[in-house]
């Protein structure tokens, strides 16, 4: 899922300045599930904001900010407001700022990266959507992700005792787990080979990706 | 011989082509345009060493660039090995470096990952990492060697233009004590199939593990496809001693070497003795060709280390 987490209430605030009424819009999906800006936190931010000032405050959530059929629902609540604060992840901060041209909108949330939840209150990243997976050859841990360098060739020399240097106490190295991982499979041997040069262009560096498939269009 | 029949006709080249024993040095470039200093570093090493490493933003700590710092080595005698890392530079840019260094004179590069940029005095910087240093070190092998660039395109200005490579004797480095031991040889050996001419290894205290590796090293032939340059770094006191021990990810310092700095009446006398204890240690080990002597701010000690270790050049 996408991880988030709720900005500061003071950089919040600073946004809403000036602002008399605005729309807390919740997101239903990724966002609820890692506890930043579902239902629930759009319940728990919306007093402290009319506390803070003379605001009024709306709320609401919705199934997906990033997809614009959900919007129906809060287009009278919109129009009647002067600014839109998302709960969501950046994605769907850009979805209400398409959908309500006219309107100012802010993120209430950091969005922070893809990955799994560890534990209550713990999520690590796992995905960097490079658009070209290796995980099959990679005992299925990525090297891209999860080494601090996106190493495709082995460990630096700051792997010690499994960790990162970047970081010991909250970063395994990853190449550690990609050796683990094969080893237990057997596939040590696979290490030997030289990996080459990455493809960027399909990341990010090739500039904003977009996906069409004929076969969903034609649907 | 003539310098055509040699990778890169580089000192430190002729030198392990026809067996010598070599020693390279280290010389960190100033962080401010200090000439001076690289001028003092450059003469306290010019005469005593085979070829001297000029790092690149060492500890991402921003510095003299490699390059610029090489040249004007080289034109102070002194033979050059320039590092590379992977982390401030993408395939263009580093591509552009080595045709640039090359025309300067500069005939030996050594490949690196480079030092996380949270470790340096710009931790908000982003890193590159386009390449890893197995891929720079095939990159450079195929400039050289296949005179392409990563692309593929050949190594001319134009369609009717002749060929122009840059020769670069290659260097790596290698970590005999990070982690995952076992797979600190298969790294090797991936760098040597990428083409890697020479190593240099990180520092060496733990002699017992250096000794586990090089047993690997042989094993695999290794050694008879690049020459090894086992690293040493000479203990300048107690502090540092522990530092190393303690601090250094990669490092590993026995506590033995501890109890003798902390007993020395002369620590940085017991450093340098420990230094050339080792050196004629490694000297004796099989597969290793060379001594890479890493002076961290102490490059004055290097001509006392070369003389005492009986390696003084010819």
């Amino acid at each position: 899922m996408i991880v988030a987490e709720q900005k500061p209430i003071e950089e919040i605030k600073e946004f809403l300045t000036g602002h008399k009424r605005i729309l807390l819009l919740g997101c239903g999906t990724c966002v609820t599930v890692c506890l930043a800006g579902g239902e629930r936190e759009v319940a728990t931010l919306a007093p402290i904001l009319r506390m803070s000032g003379n605001i009024e405050v709306m709320e609401n959530t919705i199934e997906r900010q990033c997809d614009a059929e959900f919007f129906d629902a809060v287009k009278e609540q919109a129009e009647s407001c002067d600014a839109v604060l998302s709960m969501a992840c950046g994605v769907g901060v850009q979805m209400v700022a398409n959908i309500f041209g006219d309107k100012p909108v802010y993120p209430a949330l950091n969005t922070k990266f893809m990955g799994t939840n560890d534990g209550a209150g713990q999520w690590s990243e796992n995905c960097l959507a490079c658009g070209d997976c290796k995980l099959g050859i990679f005992g299925g841990v990525c090297p891209v992700t999860r080494c601090s360098k996106s190493l495709l060739n082995g460990p630096c020399g700051g792997s010690v005792d499994g960790k990162c240097e970047v970081d010991p106490e909250n970063i395994d190295c990853g190449w550690q787990l990609i050796y683990d991982r094969l080893k237990a499979l057997g596939k040590l041997n696979v290490l030997v080979d030289n990996t080459v040069p990455k493809d960027w262009s399909q990341t990010h560096d090739g500039g904003p990706r977009k996906l069409s498939r004929e076969d969903i269009a034609e649907l | 011989m003539i310098a055509t029949e040699y990778k890169s006709g580089s000192n430190l080249e002729q030198v392990l082509s026809r067996g010598g024993f070599a020693v390279t040095a280290e010389l960190g470039p100033p962080k401010s345009t200090d000439l001076d200093l690289i001028k003092k570093k450059a003469g306290l090493l010019a005469g005593w060493v085979d070829a001297v490493n000029i790092t690149d933003n060492q500890t991402a700590i921003v510095r003299v660039s490699s390059i610029a710092a090489g040249k004007l080595a080289l034109d102070m005698g002194l033979e050059p090995i320039i590092q590379i890392t992977c982390r401030d530079r993408n395939r263009l840019a580093i591509q552009a470096d080595i045709l640039g260094a090359y025309l300067l004179g500069i005939r030996n590069v050594l490949c690196l990952t480079g030092d996380h940029q949270c470790f340096g005095n710009h931790p908000t910087a982003r890193h590159v990492f386009d390449l890893d240093s197995i891929q720079l070190i095939q990159m450079v092998k195929d400039m050289r060697d296949k005179k392409v660039f990563a692309c593929g395109e050949e190594i001319k200005n134009s369609k009717k233009a002749e060929v122009k490579e840059p020769r670069m004797f290659i260097g790596g480095a290698a970590n005999p004590f990070a982690d995952p031991f076992e797979f600190r040889v298969i790294r090797l050996e991936k760098k040597v199939n990428a083409g890697v001419d020479f190593i240099q290894t990180q520092c060496i205290y733990d002699m017992e593990r250096f000794d586990q590796w090089m047993e690997q090293v042989r094993s695999k032939q290794l050694h008879k496809k690049c020459k090894i340059l086992a690293g040493v770094t000479p203990l300048k006191s107690v502090g540092m001693t522990k530092y190393m021990r303690d601090t250094l990810a990669g490092v590993t310092v026995p506590d033995s070497y501890v109890e003798r700095m902390a007993k020395a009446e002369d620590t940085k006398a017991e450093g340098i003795s420990i230094c050339v204890e080792q050196i004629q240690q490694l000297r004796k080990t099989e597969g290793v060709a060379g001594i890479h002597i890493m002076a961290i701010e102490w490059e004055e000690k290097v001509p006392e280390i070369v003389e005492k270790a009986g390696l003084k050049r010819q």
